[in-house]
């Protein structure tokens, strides 16, 4: 179990928020993590690599400044079954780029930029993570 | 400079990943088990972060350009083609099995879990295939 947080969750969806707002209106794009990190491969098609390496870099450093400013450490917990994870980390790398974004760039950026597109695409891996978790957890699990 | 910005940027949505509680696969999960101890945690990073890049964007894009670029780069296509249909449908299931999306994947590269290192570089191995068939099919004549 999990507990239910929905003031920090709110805020920490704001400041995910306005980080996308800010890269908009510094360089004019999408922060989609699918797309900025997957154009970390190449081939590159234009000049922006330098920008996408520094925010990546500042995602994976994100639990470092998260402990120097509050001075807590950060809590997961994840699966153990390697081979699970790395299917999953297939399939997310995969499907993300193939359809042109995650829960990033069609959920966040899309929707709130009212795309039909993105919403289409929300839903369905909505609908299909959802799904997942229903079998592994109620019909294998159970 | 633009390296520095996009550091700062990647750093502030990676604490938001953080804070929200995102970063963690196990609450993710138990936002998609609707069956379970349901924790709609993640309903409320969604919202705050659709709804403050809803009135972000609206404010960045009445400027005539981004501070550090020529133009915008909206996404163009608006098309619900096989793509946004087949990319999503895959993407879900790798989430709802891993509870890793792009974002909280990356933040969690230093914090040591096994299972985290099974999945990001096949997470970067699933984003170059599709980039390469993404490729080829537009290079294919139709």
């Amino acid at each position: 179990m999990t507990e239910f947080t929905s003031i920090a969750s709110t805020v920490g969806g704001i400041l995910i928020g306005l980080s996308a707002v800010l890269l908009m209106a510094w360089e004019g794009r999408i922060a989609g993590i699918s797309g900025i990190a997957s154009r970390l491969l190449p081939p590159y098609g234009d000049h922006a690599l330098q920008s996408r390496l520094g925010f990546v870099l500042g995602l994976v450093a994100a639990p470092l400044i998260y402990l120097l400013v509050t001075g807590n450490e950060v809590l997961q917990t994840v699966s153990s079954n390697l081979p699970l994870m790395a299917m999953a980390g297939l399939l997310v790398g995969f499907g993300s780029v193939y359809g042109n974004g995650c829960t990033s760039g069609h959920g966040v950026c899309g929707l709130s930029r009212l795309s039909v597109r993105s919403l289409a695409a929300t839903l369905i891996f909505m609908t299909t993570a959802f799904t997942t978790v229903f079998i592994v957890r109620h019909v294998w699990g159970s | 400079m633009s390296f520095a910005v996009n550091l700062a940027l990647g750093l502030l949505f990676g604490v938001g990943l953080i804070v929200s509680g995102m970063s963690d696969p196990a609450k993710v999960l138990n936002f998609l088990d609707l069956f379970g101890n349901w924790d709609p945690s993640l309903a409320f990073v969604m919202g705050g972060a659709v709804i403050a890049a809803f009135f972000g964007y609206r404010l960045v894009l009445k400027r005539e350009n981004p501070v550090a670029a020529a133009s915008f780069q909206l996404p163009a296509s608006k098309a619900i083609d096989s793509r946004v249909l087949i990319g999503p449908a895959i993407f879900g299931v790798g989430w709802g099995l891993g509870g890793f999306c792009p974002g909280p994947a990356l933040t969690a590269a230093m914090l040591g879990s096994a299972g985290t290192y099974a999945f990001l570089p096949m997470m970067f191995v699933g984003m170059w295939l599709a980039r390469t068939l993404a490729a080829r099919r537009v290079a294919a004549p139709a």
